[in-house]
């Protein structure tokens, strides 16, 4: 019996010991390559969104490798879908920071689900960086999580001050998702600026994510008579809303904001959405050679296709980490959030990066049109 | 005023469709007393159908619209009833002498392997259903607008209703139908061939959802594989708010949770559409358990 024992004990011995020696043998490989973990919508409802991002999360990582990493290592780019999903995002970042032990994380793009993320992160001192979230909230959750892009205070400045100076009306009727924190917000902060600014907001409608029929919203603004509509949802609904707004005879010029942004818009809404208009990060037609040469690069990897915003701000993403990694000389987390808090003038695709002290990007913001069933640059706000 | 009417106008046109779904929950239930929870899903199968059938039947018949769009909603209509016809065979057949919670989980998982092979086949992301005729509003007298796709839902859920009430009213195999329904063991003994009573019902339940997915997908053009589970869900309440197994019944609670929600979602309220809707299948049932133009049947132990 005796021995029995003794034997069960070295069994337990021998299980304890091993892991150890794993671990070493793990970290020294890990030693050679740079681990970043992507979380992305790359199918679902915001698909397109999740499907552009990444592929310039792709385009910019690829680049890296190319020209021999940095710190004399090369990049291993884990990424996980989340499917669109609420829920998914927290076990996703979880994974990729305790399983596959990356240093840092990119993503998401809609606030909801980098609200998610952001937390982990947080919690384990791994930077994240948002590329395209711009709920306000999205940094606040702690010193180690940035974006590359504006922020809503600041998109809804802007449609505030185009609705008021380019489409010249003063009565607005707004129609919100409540189930994304991301339209939410939006929708605030523009009707602060509009009444700021001497505007009537004369109605405020609500939906939630995954509606299909707006029609009864849509008919008691019509009742309203407002000037303009002002929708900050994405694109799958957006396009039903514009669709359906025009089949009840409304005709007032209708826009929103870079959730609008995937083509995915115009095969929804189709002719009903020209004339309509929205505020991005970016346009593909500006002449500058950094979104030129963007623009050729990208089309030569995926088939010709153009990259929009969101394919832009995950390029700049992954550019704006490898930077700081450069700078930090290390992919320390404490050291590399220093050096991404301290990032200044990165020249992007998407303009100049130059983090505030909330870890947000100040940049400026075009506004796009619709127009014989393409999108077209209109003009350029600067904050 | 006018905002009234119109309001009345999209709460029809919504209530058509559940309706149409409805019609099926509540003939299964009429013959075999069990809720076929896989029917929203074979009603999104109706909307891919016209997806891939359309942008070939359009091309082929691009002189006549008309014609091309009855077309893709008959193809639709076959598709769906085949699939209803062997789901019964396949899934709940070999279970008809189990209890009906068996059935019932089984319908539950078919519904989720629809789903899911949906995703897998169709792809997760939303697709644009294309358009099978070129839109027109039609102004009515008060600024009341009612588009082509609205009176096309309505016009084609009252033929079919009609068709239906002929079908079960009128003809052979729907006295046949009633006859099982009323009880299947009498029926059997007069020789009524059951399994063939039920796979017609389950196929004109699932053409009808079919018909339902296109219509859907015509006024609500962004269609995915998960887009059965609430407008099903609704249809569900409304056939039992209805009176579940009751045909006109069926009819009647899908314009009532139509018009509901269209009005509440009019309002300031708009958020809680969903929760009046159901908020009010719970008092009409605390005042009328059988649903409105259902019987109670007492059980017999």
């Amino acid at each position: 019996m005796k021995k029995l024992i003794l034997r069960f004990l070295a069994l337990i011995l021998a299980f304890l010991l091993t892991p150890v020696g794993c671990k070493q043998a793990a970290s020294d490989t890990e030693g050679s390559v740079i681990k970043v973990g992507e979380f992305a919508s790359l199918t679902g409802k915001e698909a397109a969104f999740g499907q552009s991002s990444h592929k310039g999360t792709l385009l910019a990582i690829e680049e890296l490798n190319a020209a021999g990493g940095v710190i004399g290592k090369k990049f291993e780019h884990i990424f996980e879908d989340n499917q669109s999903k609420a829920g998914e995002s927290a076990t996703i970042v979880k994974k990729l920071i305790s399983r596959d032990k990356v240093i840092a994380v990119l993503g998401e793009v809609a606030s909801g689900r980098s609200l998610e993320g952001a937390p982990i992160c947080q919690q384990n001192k791994i930077p994240m960086i948002s590329p395209s979230s711009t709920n306000p909230q999205v940094t606040e959750i702690g010193d180690y999580i940035f974006r590359v892009c504006f922020i809503d205070p600041f998109q809804g400045t802007v449609m505030a001050t185009f609705a008021k100076k380019t489409l010249k009306v003063k009565n607005v009727a707004v129609l919100t998702d409540v189930a994304a924190p991301y339209s939410v917000g939006l929708a605030n902060f523009f009707k602060e600026r509009f009444a700021a600014d001497g505007g009537q907001i004369v109605l405020e409608q609500k939906y939630s994510s995954g509606d299909k029929d707006f029609k009864a919203q849509l008919t008691a603004m019509k009742a309203s008579n407002p000037e303009a509509i002002f929708v900050p949802g994405y694109y799958t609904e957006a396009g039903l809303i514009v669709l359906q707004a025009r089949q009840l005879g409304i005709t007032v010029p209708m826009f929103g904001g870079d959730g609008w942004e995937a083509p995915e818009l115009i095969q929804i809404g189709g002719a009903a959405m020209e004339g309509t208009f929205y505020s991005t990060h970016y346009s593909p037609e500006d002449s500058a050679p950094a979104v030129q040469n963007f623009v050729k690069k990208f089309k030569a990897k995926f088939n010709g296709e153009t990259p929009d915003a969101m394919a832009a701000l995950g390029y700049d993403s992954a550019m704006v980490l490898a930077d700081a990694i450069q700078r930090a000389g290390t992919t320390d987390g404490p050291k590399l959030r220093e050096a991404l808090a301290a990032t200044k003038d990165f020249s992007g695709v998407t303009g100049k990066t130059t983090m505030d002290a909330a870890r947000n990007a100040t940049k400026s913001a075009v506004i796009i049109t619709i127009k014989d069933g393409k999108f077209k640059y209109v003009e350029t706000i600067s904050p | 005023m006018s905002e009234f009417v119109q309001q009345l106008i999209n709460g029809f046109s919504l209530g058509a469709i559940y309706a149409l779904i409805a019609l099926g929950y509540t003939m299964v239930y009429g013959v075999l007393r069990f809720i076929n929870f896989a029917h929203s899903d074979v009603f999104m199968i109706g909307a891919f159908t016209g997806y891939y059938v359309a942008p070939t039947v359009t091309r082929a018949l691009a002189a006549h619209s008309f014609l091309a769009g009855v077309l893709v909603l008959l193809t639709a209509m076959a598709v769906c009833a085949t699939l209803g016809i062997v789901i019964e065979r396949l899934a709940y057949r070999p279970l008809r002498k189990r209890p009906t919670l068996t059935v019932l989980i089984t319908a539950i998982g078919v519904s989720l392997l629809l789903q899911n092979t949906g995703q897998f086949i169709f792809g997760a992301n939303p697709k644009s259903f294309p358009k099978l005729y070129v839109q027109t509003n039609f102004t009515l007298p008060g600024h009341v607008i009612i588009s082509s796709d609205q009176i096309a839902v309505l016009v084609i859920a009252l033929i079919l209703m009609v068709g239906l009430r002929y079908i079960v009213l009128k003809t052979k195999v729907g006295t046949a139908m009633r006859a099982v329904s009323f009880n299947p063991t009498a029926a059997a003994l007069v020789g009524i061939n059951i399994d063939r009573v039920i796979s017609f019902t389950f196929g004109l339940g699932s053409a009808l959802a079919g018909a339902g997915g296109i219509l859907y997908a015509l006024n609500y053009p962004s269609i995915d594989p998960l887009m059965g589970t609430l407008p099903g869900l609704k249809a569900f309440v409304a056939a039992v708010l209805g009176g579940i197994g009751n045909i006109p019944g069926a009819a009647l609670g899908g314009m009532v949770i139509g018009i509901v929600e269209t009005f509440v979602a009019g309002t300031s309220w708009s958020t809680y559409r969903d929760a009046i809707a159901f908020a009010v299948l719970i008092l009409i049932l605390l005042f009328k358990p059988a649903g409105l133009l259902g019987k109670l049947q007492v059980e017999k132990v």
